[in-house]
């Protein structure tokens, strides 16, 4: 009876003094995973579901633009540029066309600008309507995005009857926009440049767009799963937002009115009535939502341009070869991930001496280790989701 | 008329285990492959889609025999770090589990495989069975992402078992009896279907059932946004293939034995006695595949969860919930 007991006695101290052992698991998101957009790599430390201390690991995607142009002139970088955020690679065109146009002291006619800003626009509602598509894919429902990329289909072909391209448009020339398909240099006529629906059927589409973004609302701010996803998942106070160089609908959502279009004046935005976007806690929510009423805003630019889009030339008079005087600046856009800039600096050849590409993706995600930390797996892909960004754009 | 040395073959025990083995096992195939074709024609609906279209000449009917066909023509992988014979066990096990639901289903009065006197508490037991052979295939891949999913799973047959086994005591209380079949008899005599006093133990199993099931709202062991596949991750060929039939016969069953709980199984106002015998199969299939459509439509429908999401809902308000619907069936059964 007395060992019986000591034995019990023993055991019992024995369990008391054992600890589990616990380790943290070390998993790889990515390079290869369905939801990181690309190859973007994660090493996250998890213990169960937790996550901490995650690194995103960037590079697989580098394609070295900046060097490429180098050795380019100037009406080749377009090809190269609108393939840094290969979702709406007309925008990127613009900053860059633009700083060259800004050295060369250029006067771009009025009907080119009002394509440009069309075209721009577009770009950045099929961007947002990819991000419409995706996010919920993420959090799981699959079906919001039949609705987001039906409507993106139909403003990709629009992009593409003028432009001929539906990603990679390389519609924009120094000086203005290209001649539209077979019409050429001989094309006089004005009116004829642009093909001759686009106009009335862009205004149709755009009131399909804002429906979509009625129907999209619908389908998932209605519903209560994805709300308890996302409110509240990823805060970004303002300040965080902003030391961190986040831009665009990223920081918007965190209560910031920063919205390029209103400050610079790289195109005719002081011509239209639109509203700049904010949100209020900087949550998941909020970006999704923020991106939404974009769609909304960027609809409603367009039907103004197209209603008073001026007539005339679509080139200013530039020379065969295009050489930039020596200088640099700097020329920074509103683009749908956010602020992209060129840092332009010319040695009055044909090509740039060097060419800085600030891109909005990679200082949208250098937010991650901080927004990722401590929280759980699932979030990890609801907060790097709602950053939307691409990795052609964070790696050039 | 039936001549009498038929009629013995027949009844020889080991005759009539075979026909039954022969039976579950183009049973579950074709349960399988209709509600797949199911799920893939209307979410296609859902989405705006056509689906599929070419296969088999016409609306792509052939589309899950080709998918199948091109399962066994692949290459059986494992992982060198695999746990060799439990990756191969898991889906046996999983396909099994759901094998051995269908013996306890009554398709119409005395149509069913085995009417064990304990037919309940036999479907519930078997059908966590499932979730093992999902922690297998999830422990075994030797793959990060498959133990998260394994684990995820193991997590969430816990939470949901129990709401599961709470939510049908109501009907079992209400029929006096534990036999499925005697459930149905009991539901015949009482003249209505017990969704209409126990639409809470209805609806707490429904969404049980769909988490024992790991679809969408509650995929987490999945969750291919996150998990890549989950637990199927590193599954491929026909292995693959036992898991998709299971996940589609898992369906088939537990909305069965909701309907046999719940909607009062082979049991139809407006038909007659005699032909109850006949129609009891159809009658049951029409009703399991209406509740088969609720999934699947919640699954095109719904987000998932996160998983403490989906524990907080488990514990703080399915569980409580039908607890409190057991003490208000048990009062209104002793009172009335």
């Amino acid at each position: 009876m007395a060992i019986d007991t000591d034995v019990i006695r023993h055991l019992s101290e024995a369990q008391v003094s054992v600890e589990l052992q616990t380790e943290d698991m070390t998993l790889n998101i990515g390079p290869q995973h369905p939801s990181t957009h690309g190859v973007l790599r994660l090493v996250a430390q998890i213990d169960g579901e937790r996550a901490h201390d995650v690194q995103p690991v960037i590079g697989y995607m580098h394609r070295g633009y900046e060097k490429l142009s180098e050795v380019r002139t100037y009406p080749q970088i377009t090809t190269i540029v609108n393939r840094i955020d290969w979702v709406s690679g007309y925008a990127n065109e613009i900053p860059f066309i633009v700083a060259a146009e800004k050295l060369m002291e250029l006067e771009v006619p009025p009907r080119a600008q009002y394509i440009r800003l069309v075209l721009t626009e577009m770009a950045r509602i099929s961007s947002h309507l990819i991000f419409m598509a995706s996010y919920p894919l993420e959090l799981g429902a699959a079906t919001p995005l039949f609705f987001a990329l039906r409507e993106r289909e139909r403003v990709l072909d629009l992009l593409e009857s003028v432009t001929g391209g539906r990603f990679h448009p390389n519609f924009n020339r120094i000086g203005g926009v290209k001649p539209v398909a077979g019409a050429g240099s001989t094309q006089k006529k004005v009116g004829q440049d642009l093909p001759v629906d686009f106009l009335p059927e862009t205004m149709d589409a755009m009131d399909r767009v804002s429906k979509v973004c009625d129907e999209l609302e619908d389908l998932v701010a209605g519903n209560e799963i994805i709300l308890a996803r996302t409110r509240g998942v990823g805060v970004f106070p303002i300040e965080v937002a902003a030391s961190y160089g986040l831009s665009g609908p990223n920081l918007r959502a965190s209560g910031a009115a920063f919205d390029l279009r209103k400050i610079e004046n790289y195109l005719p935005y002081d011509d239209f009535e639109f509203n700049v976007i904010t949100g209020t806690n900087g949550d998941c929510w909020d970006r999704w939502h923020c991106r939404l009423q974009e769609i909304r805003e960027s609809a409603k630019i367009i039907q103004q341009a197209i209603d008073g889009i001026p007539s005339g030339d679509l080139q200013a008079k530039v020379p065969k070869v295009i050489k930039v005087p020596a200088g640099e600046t700097y020329v920074r856009a509103e683009n749908p991930k956010g602020e992209m800039g060129y840092y332009l600096v010319s040695d009055g050849k044909d090509g740039p001496y060097r060419l800085k590409i600030r891109s909005a993706s990679f200082s949208n995600l250098s937010i991650l280790p901080w927004a990722l930390e401590g929280v759980l797996v699932p979030d990890i892909i609801a907060i790097m989701g709602s950053l939307d960004f691409v990795l052609g754009d964070v790696d050039r | 008329m039936i001549p009498e040395f038929i009629v013995d073959f027949f009844s020889n025990f080991w005759v009539s285990l075979a026909g039954k083995l022969l039976l579950v096992a183009l049973a579950i195939p074709l349960i399988g492959m209709a509600l797949g074709f199911a799920e893939i024609k209307l979410s296609a609906k859902m989405q705006a889609r056509v689906g599929p279209y070419f296969a088999g000449g016409r609306w792509g009917w052939a589309q899950l025999i080709a998918d199948g066909i091109k399962f066994f023509q692949k290459e059986d992988i494992i992982p060198i770090a695999a746990d060799r014979p439990v990756f191969k066990a898991a889906p046996m096990l999983v396909l099994v589990s759901t094998v051995a639901l269908l013996v306890v289903i009554p398709f119409g009065p005395g149509l069913i495989f085995q009417d064990l006197s304990v037919g309940v508490f036999y479907a519930l037991a078997i059908s966590s069975l499932s979730t093992i052979g999902i922690l297998m295939a999830g422990w075994s891949s030797g793959n990060k992402y498959s133990l998260i999913g394994g684990l995820r799973a193991a997590g969430q047959l816990i939470a949901y078992e129990l709401p599961l086994v709470l939510a049908v005591v109501g009907s079992v209380i209400m029929a006096g009896t534990m036999s499925m079949s005697g459930i149905v008899e009991a539901q015949i005599e009482a003249g209505f279907p017990y969704v209409i006093f126990q639409f809470v133990g209805f609806g707490i199993f429904i969404v049980a059932s769909l988490a024992e099931l790991t679809r969408i709202p509650f995929d987490m062991p999945i969750a291919e946004s996150e998990l890549v596949m989950g637990y199927l991750t590193e599954y491929s060929g026909f292995r693959f293939l036992f898991f998709f039939l299971a996940e589609f016969a898992n369906m088939f069953t537990l909305s069965a034995i909701a309907v046999t709980l719940f909607l009062g199984g082979y049991w139809l106002p407006g038909i007659p006695e005699s032909l109850v015998e006949l129609a009891g199969p159809f009658i049951v299939l029409g009703k399991v595949f209406l509740l088969a459509f609720v999934m699947i439509w919640f699954r095109w429908t719904f987000p998932r969860f996160r998983e403490d999401q989906l524990q907080t809902l488990a514990w703080k308000w399915l569980i409580p919930i039908a607890l409190v619907n057991i003490a208000a069936t048990a009062f209104f059964k002793v009172m009335l």
